[in-house]
């Protein structure tokens, strides 16, 4: 075990993953001599050459249309879209191409590959270095979406998803890259894709969260303990699909109140997929209404970036309104 | 087929003024030079000291935008990108209204929505930029047409560096210039990196000019640190684009003098001695010295106007730091034409705990 960021988690799976496999191959704009401008490929050219970690022409369809071809022909890419706000120019080849070759093909051409992207707030990078665009990938079968909020998970799901047989959106938390440490384990690591993880076990009412969002809503339950003695639970989904409903109804089951917190807008957000599906499957557990805190439903904005996003504050206010729903 | 633009006259050792130009306009070319480099200084001194989050300089690229101004009527459209701020004070805006966007006050014409260097300024003919490299330059073509359509005789103009000319709509923007013929100057910064990136591996054609070529654009390219040769190829192309006779794309040749943005560290992809032999062609030096050639700048009117002019861009920028933020209700607003019910729910909702809220000490709990 070693201390490490995010960023490093991320970095670390990278590196086990290209010595594992040769067919691993790491490009995207300036990750190359540059190393990413989060610095998320550190060393990857220096220890592996330009033929497997290079930088790209400035092209997000290019980049994940060859990289398309090259899963077909065999290859492992871990293609990288230097920010999430700029993954709509490969819109097309992600939505139209690689989410459906395996289906189309009646399974003869799958297109695994992974996606790394960061996303979310917390740079004060306004409009276009902010956005949280997951909910367009649940949405469109055929693709796996991750966001891990740990150093480990960053490390063991990337890994999986390295190794899996699907294409995968890899979503990283730029705010807290390198904010939040913890214990990573060494070499061969995986967490599988699929299962959410307990963050914290509680009784009264349950917070369902990823990413960055996670350390918000810890935060807000320690507030929640403190000042009304609410008991939380914290579910970080982590893999948003496959959704794992199992947990998230258990969970329910349990605290028979629920909230939802996510950074996107909240409208159509992925937040109001967990709200209908309690609402489908564990109605009957429910003592308040299911309440979902997202950003405003305005794109995002810089100087008023400290309102867009939730905060501890605002997920507190919202634990004490459905505790206090009568 | 590129078409032979009439090369620029030798200005650069000649004794003798350009054709063409009045000791003024040369002046007034410098001056405009001398406040970009000024502003981008001060920029970068903001940032440093932490009063700005963020900037971007042109350093190395102020005497394109001096010229491209000159060239063009103060009516035409502009549609650049985050690296020509610099066109926006040429054409008179004042350094506070820029610094009102870089700090995001209440001032900024768009109120404060996005981050610093993309500005807004509609009465400049400024048009609002994303961040998202490439868009524009197809809106400049629309643009275009529409003025075309409507007979009128505005000429647009749009920027690119060398690493946007890799995007897909530099390829829908030189279709559609291509086969509509609007008045459409269209022009690629090529200061040789994007971000770490060597323009060498950003294409495999010996030039980027000549990707006009293949869409049926007339191409030219020009050495973007001589503002003479810049302004005559620009106003070549804008007075053909006024006359119907179509677009042209213009390849500035040039060099990025300084960091990508103040998140960048260029020691990490590029020597010294590249960025040493770089700064023997900055643009203002070498105009400055030309001026003198010509008799029309000495050492001392040379500082006088360098002290008058960083004297003002201090100035208005400490103006702009007096201002708050904007309104929070302000965020609703301008997102549909008229806000919807949902949506004004989210801000009433907002503004009723308003109180609830902390102003200062942003992230502490207050409760
Ligand atoms: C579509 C898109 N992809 C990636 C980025 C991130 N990015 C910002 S600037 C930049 C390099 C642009 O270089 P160039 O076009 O040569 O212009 P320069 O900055 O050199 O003036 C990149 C990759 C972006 N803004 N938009």
């Amino acid at each position: 075990m070693a201390t490490k960021t995010l960023l490093q988690g991320i970095n670390d799976a990278l590196i086990t993953e290209m010595e594992r496999d040769e067919n691993v191959v790491v490009f995207g704009e300036d990750v190359g001599i540059n190393e990413g401008v989060f610095r998320a490929t550190s060393d990857l050219q220096k220890k592996f050459g330009k033929k497997r970690a290079y930088s790209t022409p400035l092209t997000e369809s290019g980049i994940i249309g060859a990289a398309a071809g090259m899963s077909l022909y065999g290859l492992r890419p871990v293609p990288e879209i230097q920010f999430a706000d700029f993954i709509y120019p490969a819109f097309d080849q992600i939505v139209s191409e690689v989410a459906k070759f395996r289906f189309r093909s009646g399974g003869q051409y799958p297109c695994p590959m992974v996606i790394r992207t960061p996303y979310g707030g917390g740079i004060r990078g306004g409009l276009y270095h902010s956005q949280s665009p997951e909910a367009y990938f649940t949405h469109t079968p055929g693709l796996q979406v991750v966001i891990p909020s740990t150093p480990s998970d960053a490390k063991g799901l990337l890994a999986s998803a390295i190794r899996g047989d699907d294409p995968v959106i890899f979503m990283e938390p730029k705010k807290i890259y390198r904010s939040l440490k913890g214990d990573v384990p060494e070499g061969d690591y995986t967490v599988p894709i699929g299962p959410a993880r307990i963050a914290k076990h509680g009784t009264d009412v349950s917070l369902f969260c990823y990413g960055a969002m996670v350390p918000v809503c810890e935060t807000a339950a320690e507030k929640a303990k403190e000042k009304l003695g609410v008991d939380v639970e914290i579910v970080d989904l982590r893999t948003l699909y496959p959704m794992d409903e199992k947990s998230i109804i258990e969970s329910v089951e349990k605290t028979g109140r629920a909230l939802v917190v996510y950074e996107a807008p909240k409208t159509c957000g992925y937040g109001s997929e967990v709200a209908a599906l309690i609402a489908e499957r564990a109605l009957d557990s429910l003592e308040a209404p299911v309440v979902r805190v997202g950003g405003f439903d305005t794109p995002f904005p810089y100087t008023l970036e400290k309102i867009y996003v939730p905060d501890a504050l605002r997920v507190f206010l919202a634990i004490q309104d459905v505790v206090n729903y009568a | 087929m590129t078409p032979t633009m009439s090369k620029p006259k030798k200005s650069n050792d000649s004794k003798s003024l350009p054709e063409g130009f009045t000791p003024e306009q040369l002046l007034k070319l410098y001056r405009n030079m001398v406040t970009i480099r000024a502003f981008d200084q001060r920029q970068l001194n903001l940032q440093r000291s932490g009063r700005i989050g963020f900037c971007v300089v042109s350093t190395g690229e102020e005497a394109v935008q001096a010229a491209v101004t000159a060239a063009l009527n103060d009516t035409d459209w502009l549609f650049p990108y985050y690296r020509q701020h610099g066109m926006l004070l040429c054409r008179g805006a004042s350094v506070e209204s820029l610094a009102n966007q870089l700090y995001g006050n209440d001032q900024d014409h768009a109120m404060a929505r996005q981050m610093p260097v993309h500005y807004t300024d509609k009465e400049k003919h400024f048009v609002s930029l994303s961040s998202v490299i490439g868009t524009h330059l197809i809106h400049a073509v629309g643009a275009a047409m529409a003025a075309q359509y409507k007979g009128d005789d505005t000429v647009m103009a749009t920027f690119i560096g060398d690493g946007g000319t890799s995007s897909n709509d530099f390829h829908s923007a030189l279709t559609f210039a291509g086969v509509y013929k609007p008045p459409v100057v269209m022009y690629i910064i090529n200061n040789k990196y994007a971000i770490s990136h060597p323009v060498s591996e950003q294409c495999g054609a010996e030039s980027l000019h000549i990707k006009g070529e293949g869409y049926g654009v007339p191409s030219v390219k020009v050495d973007g640190n001589d503002v003479i040769a810049v302004y005559e190829a620009s106003k070549n192309a804008a007075d053909k684009a006024r006359r119907g006779e179509g677009p042209t794309l213009i390849e500035c040749e040039t060099y990025r003098m300084g960091a990508h943005s103040s998140s960048d560290d260029p020691t990490r992809y590029r020597s010294q001695d590249e960025m040493d032999e770089a700064a023997k062609k900055d643009p203002v030096t070498r105009f400055a010295n030309q001026l003198k050639n010509w008799g029309l700048l000495d050492d001392v009117a040379d500082k006088t106007l360098w002290d008058e002019i960083e004297t003002m861009v201090v100035d208005q920028t400490n103006e702009a730091e007096k201002h708050g933020e904007p309104a929070w209700e302000t965020l609703f607003d301008d997102v549909y034409a008229k806000v919807p019910e949902s949506l004004a729910r989210q801000r009433d909702e907002l503004m009723a705990r308003e109180s609830d809220f902390p102003r200062e000490n942003e992230g502490e709990f207050p409760l």
